[in-house]
């Protein structure tokens, strides 16, 4: 009886645990990449030797919020890369269902907003599957420790996607300032505002 | 006399007054949540049948013709069908235009309540956020939560049916 207990607790425990672990949480380690970039090179984390961290953004072209944010997007790339916490902006959209997120489509963008990181395409949708990535935008601050990826902040990259000018809270600029100074992110967490990503049939 | 010496003015009012009329015909409203719930929240005995959409998402888009559908099935009984659109106010008029070119009747309205991590989860605490999703209300409670589209007719009725 006691063993049966065991093994249902077990069971019960191990169910639970997976359901919660899709995806990526705050303070996991988040694994590393290798994508193709807009150039044709593929783009790894660990290739940024000097590099504090990261903003991993996945975003893509055709989403209105993605629009939206992505003047907002250089900016913060504009501020942080040099501080040591770069841009990386993967597109996991399947570009089937939405030939404007197409690879051809990804190049002429960032040409057109003069993209100052990559922009690299996550053609098996592993990669957002892996970090756990539902939307577009939908951020990830990663920190190097260790020679790890841990993961500090995820979710939404300020409090109002339509009007940049009438942003009062700005989630990534504050969790990033926070890790910049060596303190605890106070807002770890919130809901990406974007659209849904679009996984292949 | 008074209309030829003020012919000038009275025209621009005409004109602006039409205006007015006209483009208040096909712009959507914008309610805060206040508004919203106020809408969804009522203590009588109809079920409201709340739909999140925008022109921009496909699978919002290909499920409207579904709750036209079931506003036809329940036009007898005391269900109210609401299109909650999640379009930018700068849209309001081309969501407005969509509505009408595919002669979709329910009511609309875009919800632009600040911000989304805010009001998210006063809607429900488990929804990501993500459009499709369906909420219905009933008594002023929340009587129903579904994050998704449907996948038939067939699903979105069966589910209207339980709630009535």
């Amino acid at each position: 009886m006691k063993k049966l207990f065991y093994l249902l607790f077990t069971l019960f425990a191990f169910s639970f645990n997976t359901k919660a672990h899709e995806g990526l949480h705050t303070g996991q380690v988040a694994s590393d990449f290798k994508l193709k970039n807009i150039d044709g090179k593929m783009v790894s984390m660990a290739d940024y030797k000097n590099a504090k961290g990261f903003i991993v953004t996945f975003t893509c072209n055709h989403c209105p919020y993605a629009k939206a944010y992505e003047d907002r997007i250089i900016a913060l790339n504009n501020k942080y890369a040099a501080k040591g916490y770069p841009v990386i902006a993967i597109n996991p959209n399947d570009a089937v269902q939405y030939p404007e997120d197409d690879f051809s489509s990804m190049k002429l963008r960032a040409k057109e907003k003069n993209f100052t990181f990559p922009y690299l395409h996550d053609e098996s949708q592993d990669v957002a599957r892996a970090y756990g990535a539902i939307k577009t935008p939908h951020i990830f601050i990663v920190q190097k420790e260790n020679q790890q990826f841990i993961v500090k902040y995820i979710g939404a990259i300020d409090d109002n996607w339509e009007d940049a000018t009438a942003v009062k809270e700005k989630y990534v600029e504050n969790a990033l300032d926070a890790l910049l100074k060596g303190q605890p992110v106070a807002v770890a967490n919130t809901k990406a505002i974007g659209c849904g990503v679009k996984w292949k049939k | 006399m008074f209309f030829y010496e003020h012919k000038r003015y009275l025209l621009t009012v005409l004109f602006f007054t039409l205006y007015i009329f006209t483009n208040a015909q096909t712009n959507l409203p914008v309610f805060d949540f206040a508004q919203y719930e106020k809408r969804v929240l009522q203590q009588n005995d109809t079920l409201y049948v709340v739909n999140f959409w925008a022109t921009w998402c496909k699978p919002c888009v290909e499920e409207l013709p579904f709750f036209e559908k079931a506003k036809q099935t329940f036009s007898k009984q005391m269900v109210k069908f609401i299109l909650v659109s999640q379009d930018a106010k700068a849209r309001s008029s081309y969501a407005a235009d969509f509505l009408k070119k595919n002669n979709y009747t329910s009511e609309s309205f875009i919800l632009s309540a600040g911000n989304p991590n805010v009001w998210i989860d006063k809607i429900d605490t488990s929804w990501s956020g993500l459009i499709p999703m369906t909420v219905f209300y009933k008594a002023g409670k929340k009587v129903y939560f579904h994050e998704s589209d449907y996948a038939t007719y067939e699903e979105l009725e069966k589910i209207i049916h339980s709630k009535l």
